[in-house]
C-alpha cells in the first residue's frame, strides 16, 4: 500500500460531497418547515395554499432528523475512513455511490408523497394511520440505500484489516465502523417492520396490523436511532478535536471501550419510549430502563476523556492554576467553537434524557413540548452544532479550498446565534412542556380553555427563538455554499488527532467484532423475547387502516 | 485496561449515582406502586360500541367518593357519554380505549397521560384534590383535527 496521505483522495471526496450537498438541501427545506411551524403554532399566521400544519412537521422530521443527519454521517465516514485507512477500494467505492442513489431515490420518492399530502404520518408513521405505499417503499430504499454505503465501509474495513494483519486499526475507522454496525442492527427493527407489516397493508394485500408490535419494532430502531446520530459527534470529539486544539488523544483503548459500550446499551432499551402504553408489563418496562441507564457510562467517560484532554493540552501550553488551562482553549476557532458549544449542550440535554427515561417522571412530560425541547439540545444543537463545526473544515477539504478569517468569523457568529435561538426556542418548549402543552399540535386554545390560553405567551418564545435559528441557518447556507464553491483553492487540514504517549497499548479484544454484536445480540434477546411473545400471544385483532388528514 | 485514578474515582461516583437512582425507580414502582399504566386487556377495535364496558361510556359512582371513567377516544373527540362532574377529593378510575387510531390522554397539572393503542385499553387512577375545570387532551397527533381534540373535567369544591 502507497504511504498515506493527509489529503482525502480526490475521488473519495466526490462522493463525501455528494452526500453533504443532500444533506444540506434537506436542512434549508426542513428548516423553512420548522420556522412555518412556530408561527402556526403561536397563531401567527395561517397556512396558504392547503398546506396543513401537519404536513410541514413531517417534513421538517423527515428531512432533518433522517434526511440531513444520515447523508452527512454516510459523508463524514466516508471521508474519515478515506483519510485515516488511505484510497477506498474499487468494490467500497462503488459500494458507497450505489448507497447513494438508492438513498437519494428513496428520499425523492418520500419527499414527493409527503408534498402530494399522502405521507402526513409525522416521521414516526405510527399505524394505524395510513400513508400511501410509496412513502413506505421510499423509506425502504432510504434505509437499504444505507445498508448498502455501510457494507462499503465494513468492505474497505475488511480489506484494510488482511492487508495490515496485526496492527491496530485508525481510531477513526473503527469508531465509524461501530457507527455503522449499530446503524445496521438498529434498522433491521423498522425495516421488518415496514417491509413486513406496512407495505402489505398500505397496498391492500393484508387488511389489518398489529399495532403494538409495529410501535415496538419502531422503537427497537427509533433509540439507537439517537446514538446513530451522536456517535459521529462524539468521533469529531475524540479524534478531531484533539488535534484542532493541539492535544493528544487521551486514551484510545477507552475510546474504543465506550463505543463498544455504546453498541452493546443503546439498543435493547426501546420501551422507554413506551413506557405509558397498554400490552407491556412494567417488568419489562423496567428492565428496558435500567438498559437504557447503562448507557450512562459511556458518556460520562466520554465526558472525562474530553475534559482530561482540554486540561492536558492547556497545562502542555503553560496553564496554571485549577482553571487556568479554560483560558487556553482556542475560542476564536469555529472548528472548536461550534462542537464545543454542542458538548456544553449535552449537559442540560443529557440531563433531561434521563427524566424522560425515569418510569415516573416520563409521566409528568411524555408527549409534552418537553421531549420536543429535548431533542431539540441534543440533535439539533449537541449533535448538529458539531455536524457544522465539521463542515467548516471538511467542505473546504473536500473541496480543495480554505476556511478562511471571514468565513470562521461567521461561522462563530452562526454558534453564537444557534445556541441563543435555541436557548429560547428549548427553554420554551421545556417550561411549556412541563405545564402540559402537547408536542405535533398545531395552534389550539381547546375552546379558549385557561390552561391552554396560557401556554400562549411561550409559544410566542418558541416562535422567536425559531426565527433567530432560521437567520442562523440561513447564515449556514451562506458559509457553506462559500466553501463548497468560492473560497480561496488551497489545502484545509483534515485533523487527525494522534494518541498521547502515555497512554496505554489498547487490547486487541476490543477490535473482537464477533464477541461484541454476540453480545448485542443476547442483551436484545434478552430483552424483547418475551414480551414480543406476549404482545403476539395477547395481541387483539388488528387495526385496518385510516387516513384522517 | 489502565484507568486513571481521577477517572475511576469518576465512574465510581458516577455508576453509584446511577444505582441509587435506579433503586429509587424501582422501588418507588413495584414497592409503592407506581408503575406506569400498563393494562393488559384488550379488544376488538371494530367492535368497541358493542364492547363492555365502552358500549355505555360515562362516569359512574363505584363508592364512597370513588368513580369510573369510561371513556372511548377518536378522531378527534373524547366520548365521555355526558359531562364530567365530580366533587373535590374524588378519586377517578379512567379506563380508556380508540375507536380508530393511536391516541393521547392527558390531563395537564396532573400527573394523568397514558397513551390509548386500538385493541387496548388503558387504566388510571388520580384524586382530585384541587377544584377547577381540568382539561382532557389528546397529545399523539392522531390527523387535521387532533389540536381539537379536548374536553373538559369539571372538579366542584
Amino acid at each position: 500500500m502507497s504511504k498515506l496521505s493527509t489529503v482525502v483522495d480526490r475521488r473519495d471526496a466526490k462522493l463525501s460531497m455528494a452526500h453533504l450537498y443532500v444533506g444540506y438541501v434537506a436542512v434549508l427545506i426542513g428548516a423553512i418547515a420548522g420556522l412555518l411551524q412556530t408561527f402556526v403554532r403561536s397563531g401567527a399566521i395561517t397556512l396558504p395554499a392547503g398546506i396543513g400544519y401537519y404536513q410541514l412537521l413531517t417534513a421538517h422530521g423527515i428531512l432533518l432528523a433522517l434526511v440531513f443527519t444520515t447523508y452527512f454521517i454516510v459523508g463524514f465516514l466516508y471521508a474519515g475512513m478515506s483519510r485515516t485507512m488511505g484510497r477506498f477500494y474499487d468494490l467500497p467505492y462503488r459500494l458507497g455511490w450505489l448507497g447513494f442513489i438508492i438513498m437519494t431515490a428513496g428520499t425523492v420518492l418520500t419527499t414527493i408523497m409527503v408534498l402530494l399530502n399522502e405521507g402526513t404520518v409525522l416521521y414516526t408513521f405510527y399505524a394505524p394511520l395510513k400513508a400511501s405505499p410509496w412513502f413506505y417503499i421510499g423509506l425502504t430504499l432510504f434505509i437499504v440505500g444505507s445498508w448498502v454505503a455501510g457494507f462499503g465501509m465494513f468492505r474497505q474495513y475488511f480489506i484494510w484489516r488482511r492487508v495490515n494483519k496485526g496492527k491496530l486499526s485508525p481510531l477513526f475507522s473503527f469508531m465509524a465502523i461501530m457507527t455503522m454496525v449499530l446503524w445496521l442492527v438498529a434498522t433491521l427493527g423498522v425495516a421488518v417492520s415496514v417491509i413486513f407489516q406496512f407495505i402489505p397493508w398500505s397496498f391492500g394485500w393484508v387488511d389489518t396490523i398489529n399495532v403494538l408490535l409495529s410501535r415496538t419494532l419502531f422503537w427497537y430502531f427509533g433509540h439507537p436511532l439517537v446514538y446513530f446520530w451522536l456517535l459521529p459527534a462524539y468521533i469529531a470529539w475524540y479524534v478531531v478535536i484533539p488535534k484542532i486544539i493541539g492535544g493528544k488523544i487521551f486514551s484510545d483503548s477507552l475510546a474504543r471501550l465506550s463505543f463498544v459500550l455504546f453498541l452493546l446499551f443503546s439498543i435493547p432499551v426501546g420501551f422507554h419510549h413506551q413506557l405509558l402504553e397498554s400490552g407491556i408489563s412494567p417488568f419489562w418496562k423496567y428492565i428496558q430502563v435500567v438498559l437504557t441507564f447503562m448507557v450512562i457510562i459511556p458518556s460520562l467517560m466520554t465526558a472525562f476523556s474530553l475534559f482530561a484532554m482540554f486540561e492536558l493540552s492547556g497545562r502542555e501550553k503553560g496553564a496554571r492554576g485549577l482553571f487556568g488551562w479554560v483560558k487556553k482553549l482556542p475560542w476564536g476557532d469555529a472548528r472548536f467553537f461550534a462542537p464545543f458549544m454542542g458538548m456544553l449542550i449535552f449537559i442540560p440535554a443529557g440531563t433531561g434524557g434521563i427524566i424522560n427515561a425515569s418510569n415516573q417522571l416520563n409521566q409528568m412530560v411524555h408527549n409534552t413540548l418537553w421531549v420536543t425541547g429535548h431533542f431539540h439540545l441534543t440533535v439539533a444543537s449537541t449533535v448538529a452544532l458539531t455536524f457544522f463545526g465539521i463542515s467548516y473544515w471538511l467542505i473546504p477539504h473536500l473541496t480543495g479550498r480554505t476556511l478562511t478569517k471571514r468565513m470562521n468569523l461567521f461561522a462563530n457568529i452562526q454558534t453564537i446565534l444557534w445556541t441563543v435561538g435555541m436557548f429560547f426556542m428549548s427553554g420554551a418548549m421545556h417550561t411549556v412542556g412541563l405545564f402540559g402543552a402537547p408536542r405535533r399540535t398545531a395552534y389550539t386554545t381547546y375552546g379558549d380553555h385557561p390552561d391552554a390560553l396560557g401556554w400562549i405567551p411561550y409559544e410566542v418564545t418558541m416562535a422567536v427563538g425559531g426565527t433567530i435559528l432560521f437567520i442562523a441557518v440561513l447564515l449556514l447556507m451562506y458559509i457553506v455554499v462559500n466553501l463548497a464553491f468560492f473560497a480561496p483553492k488551497g489545502v484545509e487540514e483534515f485533523p487527525i488527532g494522534e494518541v498521547a504517549e502515555a497512554a496505554e497499548r489498547t487490547p486487541a479484544v476490543l477490535e473482537n467484532w464477533r464477541l461484541w454484536i454476540a453480545v448485542s445480540a443476547c442483551l436484545i434477546l434478552l430483552a424483547y423475547t418475551i414480551p414480543v411473545i406476549d404482545m403476539l400471544e395477547h395481541s387483539p385483532p388488528g387495526s385496518t387502516g385510516f387516513k384522517l388528514w | 485496561m489502565h484507568l486513571h485514578k481521577f477517572e475511576k474515582l469518576w465512574l465510581i461516583v458516577g455508576s453509584g449515582a446511577l444505582v441509587v437512582f435506579l433503586l429509587i425507580i424501582g422501588i418507588n414502582a413495584f414497592a409503592m406502586g407506581h408503575t406506569p399504566p400498563s393494562d393488559n386487556s384488550t379488544l376488538d377495535p371494530k367492535q368497541v360500541d358493542q364492547t363492555a364496558p365502552f358500549d355505555q361510556p360515562g362516569l359512574k359512582k363505584i363508592g364512597e367518593n370513588e368513580y369510573e371513567a369510561v371513556i372511548v377516544a377518536q378522531a378527534f373527540t373524547f366520548n365521555t357519554g355526558g359531562d364530567l362532574k365530580i366533587p373535590k377529593g374524588a378519586k377517578v378510575h379512567f379506563k380508556v380505549t380508540s375507536k380508530d387510531v393511536v391516541h393521547g390522554f392527558q390531563i395537564p397539572k396532573t400527573n394523568v397521560n397514558m397513551m390509548i393503542t386500538p385493541g387496548h385499553v388503558n387504566t388510571l387512577t388520580h384524586t382530585f384534590n384541587e377544584a377547577g375545570n381540568y382539561l382532557i387532551l389528546c397529545n399523539e397527533y392522531c390527523g387535521v383535527g387532533h389540536q381539537a381534540m379536548g374536553v373538559t373535567i369539571e372538579v366542584t369544591p
